[in-house]
C-alpha cells in the first residue's frame, strides 16, 4: 500500500487541503450541539448534491424545447430503463429539500441562532430558502404538462398585475406574447444554470460562516446574546465544554443525511414519478390545473382572497415577508436565544405553521372550485325522488341539466362551492328560493336569463321538497295566512312572474 | 522522498517610492475594466429585454374560419395559430378562444383565460355559464362576471368579418396589463374594476 500513501502525498503537496480540511473537521463545537436537532442543515445539503446529480443525470436525456419535452419525459418514463426512477428521485428529492429547509429554518428560528453574531448567515438562508422554492416553481414548469403550461399562465397573471410594467414583465417572463417555446428554454436556463449556480454560491458562503462563527449554543433560560460579550462567552464555551465536530457531532448528521436520501429512495421507489399529466396543448381545456403541494396554500389564498384585495396582496405581501425576514436578525439580534422566554417566537411559528397546514390542506379539497362534471356524473339521490310530483320531478332535472350540482352538493356528491342543498327548503322560503335562483347573489350567478319561467317554478318546486321529514320547511311568516299552496301552477306563476322582472341586476343585464 | 513543493514565503515589500506608480496602474486597470464591463452588459441587457415589445408588436389579425362554424344563438370553441410562433413551440403555438354568435349576426370572442389568473374557463350550454376550474370564477354567456374571485368580465378579442370568415386581433395571451389591446366590456357587475381593465 506504499504507492497509495505516496500518491497521497504528491496530491497533498500541491492542493495543501490537508490543514483546512482537518481544521475545518475538528473544530471544537459545544457539547450540547451534537443534537439532533442540528443535522437539518447537513442533510438540506446532501439533498442539494442530490438533486444536482439526478439533474445532470436527467439533462443527459430531457429535451429542453417546447416541442419535445413531454414526450421526452415519457421516453423516461416508458422507454429508458430506470429512467422513471431518476425522475422519480428527482421530483421526490425536491420536494425532501423544500420541507428540510422549512424544517431547517423553523429549528433555527425556535433556537434563536439568528441572533448576533450570525443575522448574515440567516439572511443568506432566507434567499437560500427562496431559490429553493424557485427551482421547484421552475422544476414544475419543466415538466412541461398541462399544470406547467397553466401555472406559468397563473405566473404570467400574477406578472401582469404590476403595475406601470405589468405587460413588459409577462413579455420578459414568457420571453415572448404567449407561453410556449421560447417560455420553456428560459425556464430550462434558470433551472439549469442561473439559480443552481446561486444556490452553489450561496450555500457555500452559508457553510463558510457556520465553521468560521461556529455553530450555534443550545439555548438556554437566562443566557442572553449581547453583543459585547458574546464572541468571548462563546469561545470559552467550545474550549472550556467543547468537542470535536467530527466525529462528536457530525456522527449524527452522517445517520440523518444517510436516511434522507434513503427515504427519497423509497419514496421514489414506491411512489414512482411526478407525471407529466396530459399533452400541453392549450386547445385541451378539460383540465383542472393544480401546483405542486409545496405552492398549494398560495392556490387557496388566491381564491379567498377579495377581488379587490387581489392585486395589492399579490404584490405586497411577498415583499413584506421577505423584508420580515431579512429584518428579523436586526430587530432581535440580542436577548434570549431560548424558547421558554421567547413566546412571541413561539406564537409566530405555531401561527405560521397552522395556517399553512389549513391552506394547503384546503387546496386538497378545492372546495371553492366548481366541481365540472359533478352535473353529469352523478344521479340524483333516488330517496329525494320519491313520492314528487311530475313538476317537481322535472325540477330534479332542471337541477341537474343547469350544472347547480357543479357548486352545490346534494346527497354527499357535488361542489362546495355553494351550500349542500339537502335541506334548503328549511333555510330558505318559495320566495326566498326563487329570489336567489333568478338574481343569484351571495356569489352565485343569477339564472334569471338562462331559466325559462317553467324551468324557474319547477326547480323552485324541487327544492321546496328538499328538507328532512322531521323539520317542516321555512313559511313565510307575514304571508301566512295566503300562502301558496304547493303544488299549484297557477299561484306559482304568478310569483315567478313577479320575481322575474325586476333582474336588472349584476352584471347579468349588459348584453349587447 | 519527500516532495517539497511549498515553502513559506513572506509579502514581498513595495519601494514606498513604487507603491503609488503601481496602485495608480491598478486603478487605471480597474477603471479599463469598469468601461470593458459595460460595454458588455449594455448589449447584454439589450438582449435580455428582447422579448419586451410593444403594445401591439405581437398582434396580428387571424382567422378562426368560416363563419357557418358559429351557428348564431351558440357560443363554440375555435382554435387558431398563434401569428407569432416558432417551429419548436410544439403544440403550444396554438391557442384556444370562445366565439358567441348573438342572433343578429354579431359576435363576441372571448379569450380562454379567466381573467383571474388565466386558466381555461368551460362555457356550460345549458346554464349558459363560463366557469373556471381554478379557483371558481364564473361569468355569464355575455362575458361579464357572474361570481368568484375575477374582478372583471373575460377579456374579448376585437373581431372583423372578411369575405365570410371570421377574423380576431389577437397574438398574445391576455392579462390584465396588456388588455387594452383587447375590447373592454362594459361590466357593471364588480366593484372598482375601471382601472384594471384599462
Amino acid at each position: 500500500m506504499r504507492w497509495v500513501k505516496q500518491t497521497y502525498n504528491w496530491l497533498e503537496s500541491r492542493l495543501q487541503l490537508e490543514a483546512p480540511v482537518k481544521d475545518a473537521m475538528l473544530h471544537p463545537v459545544p457539547r450540547n450541539t451534537a443534537s439532533w436537532w442540528y443535522v437539518f442543515g447537513s442533510a438540506a445539503f446532501t439533498l442539494l448534491i442530490l438533486q444536482v446529480v439526478t439533474g445532470i443525470l436527467l439533462a443527459l436525456v430531457y429535451v429542453p424545447s417546447a416541442a419535445g419535452a413531454w414526450n421526452s419525459l415519457n421516453m423516461l418514463n416508458h422507454q429508458l430503463p430506470l429512467g422513471w426512477f431518476l425522475r422519480a428521485m428527482h421530483g421526490w428529492g425536491s420536494n425532501f429539500m423544500v420541507a428540510i429547509v422549512l424544517i431547517h429554518m423553523a429549528q433555527v428560528f425556535m433556537f434563536g441562532s439568528y441572533k448576533y453574531p450570525r443575522e448574515l448567515t440567516w439572511i443568506l438562508g432566507v434567499f437560500l430558502l427562496l431559490m429553493t422554492l424557485g427551482m421547484a416553481f421552475t422544476g414544475q414548469v419543466l415538466r412541461f404538462d398541462q399544470d406547467a403550461y397553466w401555472g406559468l399562465g397563473i405566473g404570467a397573471s400574477i406578472a401582469g398585475r404590476v403595475p406601470f410594467i405589468g405587460r413588459q414583465l409577462v413579455h420578459l417572463m414568457l420571453g415572448g406574447p404567449i407561453i410556449a417555446g421560447a417560455t420553456l428554454t428560459r425556464f430550462f436556463a434558470l433551472h439549469v444554470f442561473i439559480i443552481p449556480g446561486l444556490l452553489l454560491l450561496f450555500v457555500g458562503m452559508h457553510v463558510w460562516m457556520v465553521l468560521k462563527l461556529g455553530i450555534s449554543e443550545w439555548p438556554m433560560p437566562g443566557r442572553a446574546v449581547r453583543r459585547s460579550t458574546y464572541v468571548a462567552e462563546y469561545s470559552k464555551l467550545t474550549h472550556e465544554d467543547g468537542i470535536p465536530f467530527v466525529p462528536g457531532a457530525f456522527w449524527k448528521d452522517l445517520f440523518f443525511s444517510g436516511a434522507v436520501v434513503a427515504a427519497v429512495v423509497v419514496c421514489a421507489a414506491v411512489f414512482g414519478p411526478y407525471g407529466p399529466t396530459g399533452r400541453p396543448d392549450p386547445t385541451i381545456i378539460q383540465t383542472v390545473p393544480k401546483p405542486d403541494f409545496f405552492f398549494l396554500w398560495i392556490y387557496a389564498v388566491l381564491s379567498y382572497l377579495p377581488p379587490n384585495l387581489e392585486t395589492p396582496f399579490l404584490l405586497i405581501a411577498p415583499v413584506l415577508a421577505i423584508a420580515g425576514l431579512v429584518a428579523l436578525p436586526f430587530m432581535a439580534g440580542e436577548g434570549e436565544k431560548s424558547w421558554h422566554r421567547r413566546p412571541i417566537a413561539v406564537l409566530t411559528l405555531v401561527t405560521v405553521a397552522v395556517m399553512w397546514g389549513v391552506f394547503t390542506n384546503l387546496a386538497t379539497q378545492t372546495p371553492w372550485s366548481p366541481q365540472m362534471n359533478a352535473w353529469s356524473a352523478d344521479t340524483v339521490p333516488v330517496r329525494y325522488l320519491q313520492a314528487l310530483t311530475p313538476v317537481e320531478r322535472r325540477g330534479a332535472v332542471v337541477f341537474q341539466a343547469m350544472q347547480c350540482r357543479n357548486c352545490h352538493a346534494i346527497g354527499g356528491k357535488g361542489g362546495e362551492r355553494g351550500p349542500a342543498l339537502d335541506s334548503v327548503a328549511t333555510r330558505l322560503t318559495e320566495d326566498q328560493l326563487i329570489r336567489q335562483v333568478v338574481q343569484g347573489g351571495g356569489n352565485m350567478p343569477a339564472y334569471g336569463k338562462s331559466l325559462s319561467p317553467s324551468q324557474i317554478t319547477a326547480l323552485v318546486s324541487f327544492l321546496d321538497t328538499l328538507h328532512p321529514h322531521n323539520q317542516p320547511e321555512a313559511k313565510n311568516s307575514a304571508e301566512h295566512s295566503t300562502a301558496a299552496i304547493p303544488g299549484e301552477p297557477g299561484t306559482k306563476d304568478t310569483v315567478t312572474t313577479k320575481a322575474t322582472s325586476p333582474p336588472q341586476t349584476a352584471g347579468a343585464a349588459t348584453g349587447n | 522522498m519527500t516532495d517539497t513543493v511549498h515553502e513559506e514565503h513572506q509579502a514581498p515589500q513595495d519601494d514606498p517610492k513604487v507603491v503609488s506608480r503601481r496602485w495608480l496602474l491598478l486603478k487605471a486597470g480597474a477603471l479599463f475594466n469598469a468601461v470593458v464591463g459595460i460595454a458588455v452588459a449594455v448589449p447584454v441587457v439589450r438582449y435580455l429585454l428582447g422579448p419586451v415589445r410593444g403594445k401591439n408588436f405581437y398582434n396580428s389579425w387571424v382567422s378562426l374560419g368560416p363563419l357557418d362554424q358559429f351557428p348564431a344563438g351558440e357560443t363554440r370553441l375555435a382554435t387558431y395559430m398563434n401569428p407569432y410562433n416558432h417551429p419548436w413551440d410544439g403544440a403550444t403555438d396554438k391557442t384556444a378562444c370562445w366565439v358567441r354568435h348573438v342572433p343578429g349576426a354579431s359576435f363576441q370572442v372571448f379569450a380562454i383565460n379567466c381573467a383571474h389568473l388565466g386558466c381555461p374557463v368551460r362555457w356550460f350550454p345549458q346554464s349558459k355559464l363560463f366557469m373556471c376550474p381554478c379557483h371558481g370564477g364564473v361569468y355569464y354567456a355575455d362575458g361579464a362576471r357572474a361570481s368568484g374571485p375575477p374582478e372583471r368580465g373575460l377579456f374579448q378579442y376585437k373581431y372583423k368579418v372578411v369575405k365570410n370568415e371570421l377574423h380576431i386581433y389577437a397574438g398574445q395571451m391576455p392579462t390584465l396589463a396588456n388588455s387594452a389591446s383587447l375590447r373592454i366590456l362594459n361590466n357593471t357587475g364588480s366593484k372598482g374594476c375601471s382601472s384594471c381593465a384599462g
